[in-house]
């Protein structure tokens, strides 16, 4: 502990507390200084552990760099900055807070060297995200508060349950690549698929998100499922499994996105969506498709919270969230309208924006090993995006038929946030070397290739095409879409109520069993006990003396035989 | 007005857009012509691949969004009662 002795995610943390006693300019300085001055300590931070202490017979390292780790603290200390800038105007004095609290927990995920600390950081995640989702105040989201939480403690206890495993097993503490070799390495697997939002508890994510309120959505976006990504790349690359396991969440959030009706929802479906091309890269697991994971998820954050900031914007101006009661908003959101859409082509890896230079690594590792079927179900997701964020999302709030809805623009502080993010999706997008420079390994690969922009071009067009030509089908309606999350929310929860209701009924019979019981036994006693019954009766003194030589006749007898 | 004379609000404009957009469609398939394309997989070159591609997979998907609708979809009022729980 020398001259690098400030650990950047505590930094945040430290900061997050003291926060709520800041008020009016110092505090929105802090609330965006803070963040940056994080990401400055994040790139002080060495190769190498830094910190280390010993813990309970181990050495722990709760301050390790390396460029895995910088790449993922850089972009989560960015996101803070970000999201602070967008959330100055949110009245709530928790949710800023809460979020860097939040946020520096994922830095301290970023950069530890060992599972324990994972552990500690990961437990303080769940903490800071269920405040960000109860301060927005509702009962609504009080409740999604409750089932987030629930999820992630149990996500929590089956990481908690890995990770005492793995250290009796192998006596090591250091975080690096497992093998599926144990039950412990499978219980830490699941762990972090909970946090990705991989099946069959996916539904957290879509469930809960939307519920915060409309700057807290757009910090939840961002770290929980990438922290998850990361420590997937660090822990389980090439573990075949997780190619299927992102091929499937890549669908799911096609599907259910293309089903949904609340524009907050099509978004949280769309980042169970993107996290599958992430978690199908770490599954390929070259070189080229852990890049084009970390790339993705980089950009991602970027291009997400723009999305959710567009999506922000329009709930807290309008109050409205389903697409079916929205449209028409660019004759007065212009600029709401440009920066989301910038977001809708960035998620949708169009040619000049960040996605494109991040999202085909993924691909080009299915192809570099002649996987034809991975690589034709990425395609297809691919155009999938274009479909159900790409075009769905900008149009349904947007454009389509006119609402009558004039809101004005945001204030200047969240119109600032989209702007920045904007920029950066398309800066990223252009000048993608210094992204390229950031990633785990050296990247050989090219992006603007004639080939790979007039494909990328054809498909996404093509796309679009198909949704116009099939748009009748997807005119939205009042409705949701059940997903696993029923099994929590209506299964389960019956199957508590009847079970209490039977319990309850059980108590009832029980209890009647025993007053009958009690009569019964009453009357015995009135019977036998009783005034004028035979045992409490006066016995003459004959019939004692004659019962009393009865006995002892009786036991002289016994005495002889 | 403002918003009356959106350029965007009149169909005229609109019908535009579309002419200009199957335009650009045309030239994307038809630029396969000139572009040297690299398909690493027989199936890429087959002809305006990630043209058809994209728009099958696309209908595809909007067929089976549409078929797991049937079995699952519900009124959004679906889990209101859970306050009742509370």
């Amino acid at each position: 502990m020398t001259e690098y002795a400030l650990h950047p995610g505590l930094v945040l943390i430290a900061g997050a507390l003291v926060l709520p006693w800041l008020r009016g300019t110092v505090r929105s300085v802090a609330v965006v200084a803070l963040p940056l001055l994080v990401l400055g300590l994040v790139w002080q931070v060495p190769d190498g552990p830094v910190w280390q202490l010993r813990f309970l017979d181990h050495t722990i390292t709760p301050l390790q760099g390396d460029k895995l780790a910088r790449l993922f603290a850089t972009i989560f200390a960015l996101m803070a900055a970000g999201g602070g800038l967008f959330a100055l105007s949110q009245p709530s004095r928790v949710e800023v807070p809460a979020a860097f609290v939040y946020a520096g927990s994922a830095i301290g995920v970023a950069l530890a060297g060992d599972l324990v600390t994972v552990f500690a950081f990961w437990e303080l995640m769940a903490v800071g995200s269920t405040l960000v989702l109860w301060s927005q105040g509702g009962p609504a989201s009080y409740r999604a508060a409750r089932r987030y939480l629930m999820i992630h403690l149990l996500g929590g206890v089956l990481l908690f349950a890995g990770v005492t495993g793995h250290i009796v097993q192998t006596g090591d503490v250091a975080f690096a690549r497992m093998a599926l070799d144990s039950p412990a390495h499978w219980l830490i697997l699941a762990g972090f698929l909970v946090n990705a939002g991989a099946p069959p508890l996916s539904a957290w994510l879509p469930d809960a998100y939307p519920e915060a309120s409309w700057s807290g959505t757009v910090f939840l976006s961002a770290f929980t499922t990438k922290t998850a990504v990361y420590a997937l790349i660090r822990g389980f690359p090439g573990t075949e499994l997780l190619i299927w396991v992102g091929l499937f969440m890549v669908f799911y959030g096609i599907v259910y996105a293309l089903l949904e009706n609340d524009m907050r929802r099509i978004l949280a479906y769309s980042i169970v969506n993107q996290v599958g091309f992430m978690i199908a890269g770490i599954g390929l697991g070259t070189e080229m498709a852990l890049n084009g994971a970390a790339a993705h998820a980089f950009t991602h954050i970027i291009y997400k919270a723009l999305l959710l900031m567009s999506a922000g914007s329009v709930l807290l101006m309008t109050g409205r969230r389903k697409c079916s009661e929205l449209g028409g908003l660019f004759h007065t959101m212009p600029l709401t309208t440009t920066c989301g859409t910038i977001g809708a082509l960035a998620i949708s890896s169009f040619p000049l924006t960040s996605g494109f230079v991040s999202k085909s690594m993924v691909s080009q590792a299915a192809a570099d090993g002649h996987l034809l079927t991975v690589w034709l179900l990425l395609t297809a997701a691919s155009a999938g995006v274009f479909l159900h964020a790409g075009i769905k999302f900008p149009w349904f709030v947007f454009f389509q038929k006119d609402s009558g809805l004039r809101p004005a623009e945001p204030p200047a502080s969240m119109r600032w946030a989209m702007l920045l993010f904007a920029f950066l999706c398309v800066a990223l997008g252009v000048w993608f070397e210094p992204l390229y420079a950031l990633l785990p390994y050296t990247v050989k690969y090219e992006p603007y290739t004639w080939a790979h922009v007039l494909t990328q071009l054809q498909l996404l067009l093509f796309s679009g095409l198909a949704f116009f030509v099939m748009l009748p089908y997807l005119k939205r309606t009042l409705t949701i879409t059940l997903d696993t999350d029923w099994i929590w929310r209506r299964l389960l929860a019956r199957l508590a109520h009847a079970m209490q209701r039977q319990m309850h009924r059980a108590g009832r019979a029980a209890s009647r069993v025993a007053a009958q019981l009690g009569s019964a036994a009453q009357s015995v006693v009135v019977r036998q006990y009783g005034q004028e019954a035979r045992l409490a009766r006066t016995w003459p003194t004959r019939s004692m003396a004659l019962w009393v030589l009865l006995l002892l006749l009786g036991y002289l007898l016994l005495y002889y035989v | 007005m403002h918003e009356r004379t959106h350029w965007l609000d009149q169909p005229r404009n609109v019908k535009r857009l579309w002419r200009a957009f199957l335009v650009v469609l045309a030239l994307t398939v038809l630029a396969e012509a000139v572009v040297q394309l690299h398909p690493h997989f027989a199936v890429e070159s087959i002809f305006g691949f990630h043209a058809w591609f994209g728009f099958l997979a696309c209908a595809a998907m909007i067929v089976v969004a549409k078929a797991l609708a049937l079995a699952l979809k519900r009124p959004d009022s679906y889990y209101d009662d859970e306050v009742r729980d509370d």
